[in-house]
Parts: structure tokens; C-alpha cells; sequence
């Protein structure tokens, strides 16, 4: 570690809080339907939208009917997108003629896209044509982000709102959050990309004759425009296999700062959105510093491992001065790679500069860890929001006893029927990853798919299932994961991942909607400042960490304690 | 253990709920705990596994044998803490159950006829709702009723503890009477206004005994938690198997089950319903006996206090506080004339003055001898005086003692007419002192705050209680006594649709609101109340519509009441925090135990530096089971409580029970292991 890494670290840290803040208020606007600075240019085509659509402005919704428009909603972006890759073959814009992509494929990366997962058993640019690529990829990374906007705004508004039976209406927060937010933000962001080198073209590919003389076929595409929402919308998706590590994605360390930058933007930015909403900025900053001390942990902690590098290979007389640089691309430098590596996985977001399977056993429990600890560090744009209060009831439910009231969280009172719909929430997760981690640890069909034996195998494994069921998308790449198996099973598990956690998260928000608010008093549990934030962490750290620890031993931990006893598989 | 805990826990109830504790190890019972029910099943798995290896003759017997015992002790001490708790109660039911002998009642045979005098003997057994009765002088009152003729003293230390007998009368507040008291003289006819079996103390009976016990609200959310945690361990075992698999590691389901039942939330599942127990207890002991536990949660959260001003901030009556001479006297000619003018005034006033005079000013005892005559106090004249050597002393109300004077008010020097304006302005009562025609002052009577009242309005607001003052006094006096208390509003003039009114827009503010009262006309308000304090002399309509009765009486204990409510909800939190912390240390023992085999490497987890893989996992266990019982003092006590803000509450208890219960565990499970290895046990 050194310190000019820390303060490339620090600064860019800075760079994003300094961008959400307003950001965070603007969205605030947006969502509450007040004017704003692009209101005259977008309202007239927002307000021939839902005339278009049939959409009554004033119209709210109960939770029931937001949630049940939110997977309509979600099922036709479903189907649109497994149509798209079934019949890629005879749709245009196919420069390359590629055939159509198999059914079990097709469903793993339509669930993937829509869950705003972006998990990718394929490589893009050798098996989707440009056309699935921009109406049904870039498409779904619009959406798939605005729907998890929309149901932090719904959830937020719980919060805000003082006995009401309705959290707005889903198909109003949808389009203002893609008009207002997404797109503007995207078009800046891709700007930005293009300027750093990132191509953005409907050719196909490109010939190149090499220093050899061999002939060599460059993959090419609409990159810099995916890129933006790639990482605004925290997806992940890349349009080239190797995702940000590929120098068309992420050509330079200007793109790479840009990269990072964009994709904690959005889900920084709505925690500023969430004090805004519920009256009381400070209970954003709660959240916020709770969500930035673990997730400054994990950049330190992958930091320090990958720097002190790999002592087999020190042994074996390899100069690791610079420390583990495996699966690492020198034009990032470890310090920003370790901050990539914690970001895309505390964000839920995804995509990779470096190869989460080369990171040292400690360096790639961190990822893994920040994934398990429930993708809220500041986890995926909304769902790492909602994700958080679930964390903030609970963690009031615990503790908030001993202040000698019943719990409440912003003046709303937690009480049985949040209590079953949290734990309904919160079971999903384990449920899923260590269910199918187990079942896949057994399954000789599925031990097949990987490329490590011992403790590392196991990582593999485990990191798949964790990935797929908290939307990350990112993947430890060892498991060769286009199998019938891996893709049904992780697409099921990104379905529930995501919509068995947000039904009963809406379920919850509907409940307390309902609720009287009470004024805060003296006597009023505190839900700011120091002491709470370090009520938050450990709450996170417990629940999380213990139910993980044990699988977690038996990968990545003894592949530590191995490595450094000089043992390999 | 401390003399005040040995004192809690007798070694009766001890013997009793050992008992007891086995007698709860039915299924049925244990179903209620979802936690405490699944360390019993897999108690009873682990049992089968050790008597098929017995027979077999393989296996680590003594493990595995040692495993099942202390599960199954770890059942035994969650029930013997719920059983301790219920053991308290049970022994104040018994002695109010000896009470309750069944009486054979004197039943009119035309209960709407008050002149009828023919009546026939039925046991109180076969009363019924409506049916009148007749109690004469050594009867006990058969059932709870409402007396409509007659008047006669009730001893009701059978209800209330408090011997000295009460007067019960037809109308008004005192017509409320309990079945199971005693009529010590004269008669009542009483219209019975309980069921068999629902009378005030039956219900008192099944309350304390538990029988009527209810989860309340807040406990059952954190039952649900708590039972959700299981599961999410119990997925977190289960599938260890398989992955352990992977590693090349064959787990028995002796050591999974070891480590499930040290995830599980056992502490506080084992505690919490004696928690809930002892907190309704707590409340008995305190003389108030709570309808339903959700009252005593809700006192917890209570946000407003209406306060009864008389009784309560100030003593029931106006005392003297300041003696004001007129223009050519002095304080003490005031004081003195007052005195002799007080002496034969038996009233709470009078006492005062006579009070003040001998404390302030020192005057000492005078002999009023024989040539004395004392003028007592009537509502005609509405002065009382003395006649004695020779002088005419009189006190009374100004206008009174102007009569008596022969003067006007007019006439009165200006200084004693301002100071009595200034009296009346500040709230207080001016008292006129004249020895024959001669105006000597005023005396000060005012309504005397409690000393310590002002201190503990300042505790309630810092807990962030606000507090109301009710009174019947006009604004400005209202306003000058809750000032000098500290309440922070008072409701001045108040009759009982005020204070409803009040109730009412306060919870359409979001606040939760304690009162108590007593008469039938509070009923409607101590109902609206969240928390609706009865006071056990009052009617039985304001008995029915409150969640408390208080059998002393004292509108005081309101405050009380709030604190256990508040110490009910903190210990519960304590321990859940305590429990949940503990986890961490339980798996840096067992983890690098169950794997060690397969990868030494991982022996690095080893931290606290245990034995062996088995020592360690049964001192897991071990520990799992005595902080149990360890812990069953404080969750029948409450954590120990002071009144504080929030922030200061939480910072306090995070640091005792949060980081407490992450460290305590590293120790005690090295002691364990260390006596564990000492034996060789494993």
C-alpha cells in the first residue's frame, strides 16, 4: 500500500460524494414531482407518454398494486429480451450472423438482465448481435435500474409519509427516474467514456494485420454508450467478455476513475435522496457513513492482501515488488483496482477491471464477503437502498429495546408484521446461496464446470450462487458456468434473489406506510450520528458474517492459512 | 450471588420450578419457544444417536453422551427460568386464593325491588349479573358489584394489603365493592356486577398466575425474529454439510447440531418469557395489577403523562406558608395570633399554621388552660377563633373575618389589601387574622408542591416524557402551581370531557398517553388512555375502563408504572443484544474444531487456544447453557435503570450488553475448556 494510492483512493471517494449530494436532491425532486432544471425540456414528452400509455399523473398506488405493476412490468421486460436472443438469428442489425443463442442460455442472461444482475455465462461480443446488445441489453440497464429507483422511492416514502395507504405510482417514478435521471446522466457519462477512448460504432468488427503478419478480427461495437449505464445503473453487463478489464471498456486510468465514479454515483447519491424525502438529511448521513465504513474496510482489505502479494511466488524467486499483479491490468495500478474490486461488488453492480478469480484468498473473500453482507455498501441503484433500511429496521428492532421503548425506525413503529416480512426477506439470500452452493458441492454434474480443485474450487462455487442472489453479476470466472445446470439454477436464483427480497420489502413499506409517524423526542431511539452508525455496522457485520463464516472457512479462509503454509491444489 | 437476589429467589419457588421445569418438557408446552423447541428436538435426536452407538458399541460415547446431556440442560434451564418467574406469582395467587373462601350470599328474591326485604341464601358461585344482595356487618361480599343502598366499612386488605377499612356508600365514587371483602359494620345492598368466576379477584388470581398469559405484542415480533434467526442458522448448518463434503470433511450431526444450538438465539429465547413475567411481577409487587401485559409494554412507550394535580404535584391540601402582617404589626404578632386562633382547628390548615408558626417563628407550646374557649370553624361564619385572656383571635376568609371586624374592605389599611390581592393572584387562599377589631395580617395558604416532585418532571422530560397537570383550579392558579412544578402544560378547569378531549388530540399527534382516575366519570378517559390507571378505591365503571388498577390508590405511581414499563421492554433488548453478540465467539471455538482434522491450517482460528476439537465444541455448549441460568437474575430483576435520554440509554447498555456480549463468551468459554480439559471430560 502506498499513500499516493490512498489518496487516488480518497479523492475519488471525494469526487463521488461531492457529485451525490446534489445529485441526491435533484433525484429527491424528481421523485416528489417538483420543477426542475429539465422540466421544460422533458415534460412535454413525459406528459405524451402517459397519454400515450393511459397513465393518470395524480393516480397513486397501494403497495399491492405498485409491486404487481413492477413485475408486470418486469415479466414483459423478461420475455421481450428471451425473444430477442431466441430469434437473434433472423432479426437484424446482425453484423456478424450470429445463430440463435440456446434456450437455457437465453433464459439465465434474460432473468440476468432484468434482475439488474448482469451476470454473463456468454462472451458478448462472440454470441449477441449488436441489435440484442442495444434494444435488449442497454435497454434492460435502463430499466432494470429505474426499477430499482422506483422502489426505493416507494419504500422511502413509507418512511416520509404520515398514515397514507399509497407509495406513489410505479409507472410515474419509472419514467420520471429514466427521463429525468437516467438518461441526462447517461448521455454526460458517455460523453465522458468517448473522450477517454472508448469507441462507440455499429461496425461489427475490425480487420488488423498484427506485427506478425497474422490476420486479426478486433470486436467492436456501441461501447461507450453501454458503458454509461453500465455502471450508472450499477449492471455490470459489458459488452466484451473481459467486461472493464478490455481496453475498448475501460481503455485508460482516466476511464477507469470515470468507471468507478459512475457507478457509485447513483446509489450514493440516493441516500442524500432518502434524507431529502423522509425531512431529516441526517438520517441519509447514517446510512451513508455506515455504508462507507464497511465498504472502505473492504478497499483497504483487498488493498492490503493484493499488495502483499502471493509468497509461494516470492519463493519461487518472482519479483512481486508490486505485489499479487495476476488477472491485474498495470494501466489501473493496485490501488485503484482494489477500490473497483470492493465498489462493483459492495454496488451490486458488477463488472470487472480485474480478474476476481486471480485475487489473492484474502483479496477475493472480500468481494465475496461484500456480496453476502446483503449488496448494500451502497449496493445496486435502490436496492441497495431499500436493502440498507431493511438492515436499519432490524438494527433497531435489536437494540432499539434497550432505550426502554417499543422499536420505531423515522417515527414508524416496527412491530410483528414488519418482523415476519423482514425475516421473509431475509432468508431468501442464505436460503439460495448456501443451498445451491451445497447442492452444487456434492453434484458431480456440477463439480464438473470447474477449473479449480481444493478450497479455491469451493470459492468458485460459492461465488456464483452469492453473485447470482444478490444481483451482483460479477463472476470468480474459474467455473465454466454455460451449462445447463449453472444457468438454470443461477437464473433462479437471481429471479428470487431479487423479487423474493422485494415483494415482501414492499410488503413492509405498505405496512408502514400505514403507520401514524410519532414525533421524535428526547426518549425517541437515535437513528444518527456515531453511536447508531456503529449499531448499523455490527448489526451488518453479525447477521451477515455469522451466517456466512462457516462456508467462508472453508474457502477462501484455510486458502489463505494454505498459501501462506505454502500449499497449493 | 446478592442478598437482594437471594431474597428474590427463595428457596421454596427454587424447589418448586425445578419441578416444574421438567414438567414444561412436554411438546406441547414447548411448542410456545420455537427456539427452545428445536434445541429440544435436537436434544432428543442426539439422545437416539447415543443409545444406538451405545448399543452398537462404536462412537465417542462419552462425547456424544456429554453433547445430549447438556442440550437437554440447556431446555431444563430456559424452562426453569420461565418457571422461577411464574413460581412468584403462583405464591401471591395462593395467598389471595386462601382469601377467597366460597361465601353463601344473601340473594333478594326481587332484585329490582330496593324495599323488598325477602331474601334466601345462595352460594356466591351461582350469582349472576345483575342480582342483589344484602352484606351485613361480618359478611364477606360475595362478588364485584355496585352498592345501591346503604352505607358500611369494607376492610379490603384482602385486595389491596392496606388494613385500615374504607367507607362504601351508595352513589357517588365510593359505590364500587370487590368480591372476597369484608364488611366490618352496618349493611350495604350491593347489585352484583361480575360473572362467576370474572370478578376483580379471579381475574387478579389468573393474572398473576399467569395463567392468562399472553404474548404481547412486542414480544411477539421479537419472537419472530428470533425464530427466523433459527432458521437462517439452521440453513447455515445444514447446507455446512455438503460443503464440508467438498473438503473432504464428514461432519456427524453431533457436532452440527452442537454448532446449530450455539448459534440459535437460546439466551434470550430462554429468558423471554420470564422477562415478560417478571416485568408483570415487578408491577404486582408495586401494587398495580395490569389487565393485560400490552398495557405494561405500552407504559413503556408512554409519551404523556396526565397528571392529577391534588395528590399527586402537590399534598391534597392547602398548607400555610407565609405570615403577612398589616401596617403596625409584625410577623410574628401574625404568626402568634394565628397559632392561638389554629390551635383547636383539627383541619390539614389549621395543622399547617400551627406548624409554621412553631418551625418559622419558634413560638412554644401555650397551655390554652381553662379560660380558653375555642370558636370551631362553621360554613355559616366560616371563621374559627379562640377567646382567651380577655381576646377575640379569629382566622378566616377575608370577607368572613371583615364581618367579624366590623369593617369594610375599603377601610382596610392598603398594604393588607394588596397583600391579600397578591395572594389570591398567585394562586394562593388569603386567610384574614384579627384580634377583636384589629386587623393583624393575612395568612398564606397554598397548595405545597412535593419537594422532590420538580426533580423528576426533569427525569421524565429528559426520557423525553412530557407532563400534563390536571386541575380543577382556575388558570392563573394552575398556571402558578404547574410553573413551580415544572410540568410542561397543565389543563386548568378541567372536567373529565377535557380531559378526553386532550387524550384524544394528543394521539392524533402520534403520542402515547398514561392517566388514572378514579371516578365514574373518568371512565371514558381512562378507556381512550393508552395506559388507564384505576385507582382500586375508585368506581367500578373506572375499574372496568382503565388497563391498571393501583390498590393503594396513589396517583403518584403513574411514574413508576412508565419506569418498569421502560426497564420491561430494556432488559428484553439487553439480553437479545447480549445473545446475538455471543454468536461470534462461539464460532471461532467450534469451526476450527470441526475442521482441523481436515485442514490443520485452520487451527490459526484457534484463537482462544482450546483444547481439543471436542473439549472446545462441548464447551461451547456448556457455556451456551449456563449463561442461562446465569443470566435468569437480571432477566427477573430488569437491567439495572436510570432515568436518561435515549442516546445515553443505548450508549450505556450497547457498551454492557453489545460489546459485553462479544467479549464475555471468549472468556467463559476458555474457563469452561480449561475445567472441561482439568477433568478430562473430553
Amino acid at each position: 500500500m502506498t499513500a499516493v494510492g490512498w489518496f487516488q483512493i480518497g479523492v475519488l471517494l471525494l469526487a463521488v460524494c461531492v457529485a451525490a449530494r446534489p445529485l441526491g436532491r435533484y433525484i429527491a425532486r424528481v421523485l416528489q414531482g417538483k420543477r426542475t432544471l429539465l422540466t421544460r425540456i422533458v415534460a412535454p414528452v413525459e406528459t405524451r407518454l402517459y397519454a400515450i400509455a393511459g397513465v393518470d399523473a395524480k393516480h397513486e398506488q397501494s403497495w399491492l398494486d405498485y409491486t404487481a405493476a413492477m413485475l408486470a412490468f418486469s415479466a414483459a421486460g423478461f420475455i421481450i429480451l428471451y425473444a430477442l436472443m431466441r430469434f437473434q438469428a433472423i432479426l437484424p442489425i446482425n453484423p456478424q450472423g450470429f445463430p440463435a443463442v440456446a434456450p437455457d442460455l437465453s433464459f439465465n442472461t434474460a432473468v440476468s438482465f432484468v434482475t439488474n444482475t448482469n451476470w454473463q455465462a456468454y462472451g458478448g461480443e462472440t454470441t449477441m448481435s449488436h441489435l440484442v446488445q442495444m434494444a435488449g441489453f442497454t435497454v434492460q440497464n435502463f430499466l432494470s435500474a429505474a426499477t430499482g429507483i422506483a422502489l426505493a422511492a416507494a419504500v422511502t416514502r413509507a418512511f416520509a409519509r404520515n398514515a397514507v395507504g399509497t407509495l406513489g405510482n410505479f409507472w410515474i417514478d419509472l419514467t420520471r427516474i429514466t427521463l429525468y435521471v437516467l438518461l441526462p446522466l447517461s448521455i454526460i457519462v458517455a460523453i465522458g467514456f468517448l473522450i477517454s477512448g472508448v469507441p462507440q460504432t455499429l461496425l461489427g468488427s475490425t480487420d488488423a494485420t498484427t506485427v506478425e503478419g497474422a490476420k486479426q478480427t478486433i470486436s467492436l461495437g456501441p461501447v461507450a454508450s453501454q458503458e454509461a449505464i453500465k455502471q450508472l445503473g450499477t449492471n455490470g453487463g459489458g459488452f466484451f467478455n473481459a467486461n472493464a478489464a478490455h481496453p475498448f471498456e475501460n481503455p485508460n486510468a482516466w476511464s477507469n476513475m470515470l468507471s468507478i465514479w459512475s457507478m457509485l454515483l447513483i446509489s450514493t447519491a440516493l441516500t442524500f435522496t432518502f434524507g431529502e424525502m423522509v425531512g431529516d438529511s441526517r438520517q441519509g448521513y447514517a446510512l451513508l457513513a455506515a455504508m462507507g465504513i464497511l465498504l472502505l474496510a473492504g478497499v483497504g482489505a483487498v488493498y492490503a492482501a493484493e499488495t502483499a502479494g502471493n509468497p509461494i511466488l516470492a519463493h519461487a524467486g518472482v519479483d512481486v515488488a508490486g505485489g499479487n499483479m495476476e488477472g491485474k491490468e498495470i494501466r489501473f495500478g493496485q490501488a485503484l483496482t482494489a477500490f473497483y474490486v470492493a465498489a462493483t461488488t459492495g454496488l451490486s453492480c458488477g463488472a470487472v477491471n480485474a480478474m476476481h478469480d486471480s485475487l489473492t484468498p484474502l483479496g477475493g473473500l472480500v468481494p465475496l464477503f461484500l456480496i453476502h453482507l446483503g449488496e448494500i455498501l451502497p449496493g445496486g441503484v435502490g436496492s441497495g437502498l431499500y436493502g440498507m433500511i431493511v438492515m436499519a429496521i432490524l438494527a433497531v428492532f435489536i437494540a432499539g429495546l434497550m432505550v426502554g421503548r417499543s422499536p420505531e425506525y423515522l417515527g414508524k413503529k416496527i412491530e410483528a408484521r414488519e418482523m415476519k416480512l423482514a425475516v421473509l426477506a431475509l432468508i431468501i439470500l442464505p436460503l439460495f446461496i448456501l443451498g445451491c452452493s451445497a447442492i452444487a458441492a456434492v453434484l458431480p454434474s456440477a463439480l464438473a464446470g470447474l477449473n479449480n480443485a481444493g478450497p479455491h474450487g469451493l470459492s468458485e462455487i460459492l461465488y456464483a450462487y452469492t453473485s447470482a442472489a444478490g444481483n451482483n453479476g460479477s463472476a470468480f470466472a474459474g467455473l465454466n458456468a454455460n451449462t445447463t445446470w449453472y444457468n438454470t439454477t443461477l437464473g433462479v436464483t437471481m429471479l428470487v434473489g431479487r423479487f423474493a427480497f422485494i415483494v415482501p420489502v414492499m410488503a413492509i413499506a405498505g405496512s408502514i406506510a400505514a403507520k401514524r409517524k410519532l414525533p421524535p423526542s428526547s426518549g425517541t431511539f437515535p437513528t444518527h450520528g456515531g453511536l447508531f452508525v456503529g449499531l448499523l455496522v455490527g448489526v451488518i457485520l453479525i447477521l451477515g458474517g455469522l451466517q456466512y463464516f462457516p462456508s467462508l472457512a472453508l474457502g477462501p479462509i484455510v486458502e489463505h492459512f494454505l498459501m501462506t503454509a505454502g500449499k497449493t491444489f | 450471588m446478592s442478598k437482594a437476589s437471594l431474597a428474590m429467589l427463595d428457596m421454596g419457588i427454587i424447589q418448586q420450578a425445578t419441578v416444574d421445569a421438567i414438567g414444561k418438557l412436554s411438546p406441547r408446552k414447548l411448542v410456545r419457544n420455537p427456539v427452545i423447541f428445536v434445541t429440544a428436538a435436537v436434544a432428543a435426536l442426539i439422545t437416539i444417536f447415543f443409545f444406538r452407538d451405545l448399543l452398537a458399541g462404536r462412537g465417542n460415547l462419552l462425547f456424544t453422551g456429554q453433547i445430549a446431556a447438556w442440550l437437554w440442560f440447556t431446555v431444563l434451564f430456559a424452562n426453569f427460568a420461565e418457571a422461577v418467574a411464574e413460581g412468584r406469582g403462583k405464591a401471591q395467587a395462593d395467598a389471595l386464593r386462601r382469601t377467597r373462601s366460597d361465601t353463601m350470599a344473601k340473594v333478594y328474591l326481587h332484585p329490582d325491588d330496593l324495599k323488598s326485604d325477602l331474601w334466601r341464601p345462595k352460594p356466591a358461585s351461582e350469582l349472576r349479573v345483575g342480582d342483589l344482595v344484602l352484606v351485613e356487618a361480618g359478611d364477606t361480599i360475595p362478588s364485584d358489584g355496585e352498592v345501591v343502598a346503604g352505607i358500611a366499612s369494607v376492610n379490603e386488605s384482602a385486595v389491596t394489603g392496606e388494613s385500615a377499612p374504607v367507607i362504601r356508600e351508595s352513589g357517588g365514587d365510593r359505590s364500587a365493592v370487590t368480591g372476597g371483602t369484608e364488611v366490618l359494620s352496618d349493611w350495604i345492598k350491593v347489585r352484583v356486577t361480575a360473572a362467576p368466576g370474572s370478578s376483580f379477584l379471579d381475574r387478579m388470581i389468573a393474572l398473576v398466575e399467569g395463567a392468562e398469559r399472553k404474548k404481547t405484542p412486542n414480544e411477539i415480533a421479537l419472537s419472530i425474529l428470533l425464530s427466523g434467526l433459527t432458521l437462517i442458522f439452521l440453513i447455515t448448518v445444514t447446507t455446512l454439510w455438503g460443503i464440508a463434503a467438498y473438503s473432504g470433511t464428514v461432519l456427524s450431526v453431533t457436532v452440527l447440531v452442537a454448532l446449530l444450538v450455539t448459534l440459535i438465539p437460546t439466551t434470550i429465547g430462554g429468558l423471554l418469557s420470564a422477562i415478560g413475567i417478571a416485568g408483570m411481577d415487578r408491577l404486582i409487587r408495586f401494587n398495580v395489577v395490569a389487565t393485560s401485559g400490552r398495557a405494561v409494554e405500552a407504559a413503556g412507550d408512554v409519551d404523556t403523562l396526565l397528571l392529577d394535580k391534588t395528590g399527586t404535584i402537590t399534598y391534597g391540601n392547602r398548607l400555610a406558608s407565609a405570615f403577612v402582617p398589616a401596617p403596625g404589626y409584625s410577623e410574628r404578632d401574625v404568626a402568634e395570633a394565628a397559632l392561638l386562633a389554629s390551635l383547636s382547628d383539627e383541619t390539614p390548615e389549621g395543622r399547617s399554621i400551627v406548624a409554621l408558626g412553631r418551625g418559622e417563628y419558634g413560638l412554644p407550646e401555650i397551655d390554652k388552660g381553662s379560660a380558653a374557649s375555642a370558636i370551631p370553624f362553621s360554613a355559616q361564619t366560616r371563621i374559627s377563633g379562640i377567646d382567651i385572656d380577655g381576646r377575640q383571635i379569629r382566622k378566616g376568609a377575608v370577607d368572613a373575618v371583615f364581618r367579624f371586624t366590623g369593617t369594610s374592605a375599603e377601610d382596610a389599611p392598603a398594604a393588607f389589601r394588596d397583600a391579600v390581592d397578591r395572594i389570591a393572584r398567585s394562586g394562593g387562599t388569603p386567610l384574614a387574622v384579627a384580634d377583636g377589631d384589629a386587623l393583624l395580617g393575612v395568612i398564606h395558604l397554598k397548595d405545597v408542591v412535593k419537594p422532590d416532585i420538580k426533580a423528576r418532571f426533569a427525569e421524565l422530560r429528559s426520557m423525553g416524557i412530557k407532563t400534563v397537570m390536571v386541575t380543577g383550579d382556575n388558570p392563573v392558579t394552575a398556571a402558578s402551581v404547574a410553573s413551580e412544578a415544572g410540568v410542561d402544560d397543565f389543563i386548568a378547569e378541567a372536567t373529565p370531557q377535557d380531559k378526553l378531549a386532550y387524550i384524544k388530540s394528543e394521539q392524533s399527534k402520534g403520542r402515547l398517553i398514561a392517566m388514572c382516575g378514579d371516578g365514574t366519570n373518568d371512565a371514558p378517559a381512562l378507556a381512550q388512555a393508552d395506559v388507564g390507571v384505576a385507582m382500586q378505591t375508585g368506581t367500578q365503571a373506572a375499574r372496568e375502563a382503565g388497563n391498571m388498577v393501583d390498590l393503594d390508590s396513589n396517583p403518584t405511581k403513574l411514574i413508576e408504572i412508565t419506569e418498569i414499563g421502560k426497564q420491561l421492554l430494556m432488559t428484553r433488548g439487553s439480553l437479545t443484544t447480549f445473545s446475538i453478540a455471543n454468536d461470534v465467539a462461539k464460532y471461532f471455538a467450534i469451526i476450527p474444531a470441526l475442521f482441523v482434522a481436515t485442514y490443520p491450517e485452520l487451527g490459526a482460528l484457534n484463537i482462544m487456544h482450546l483444547a481439543t476439537p471436542e473439549s472446545a465444541i462441548l464447551s461451547a455448549i456448556i457455556f451456551n447453557a449456563l449463561i442461562i441460568i446465569a443470566l435468569v437474575p437480571i432477566a427477573l430483576k430488569g437491567v439495572s435503570y436510570r432515568p436518561a435520554s435515549a442516546a445515553q440509554l443505548l450508549r450505556r447498555n450497547l457498551l454492557i450488553y453489545g460489546l459485553g456480549g462479544l467479549i464475555a463468551p471468549f472468556v467463559g468459554i476458555k474457563m469452561v475448556d480449561l475445567a472441561v480439559s482439568a477433568l478430562h471430560l473430553a
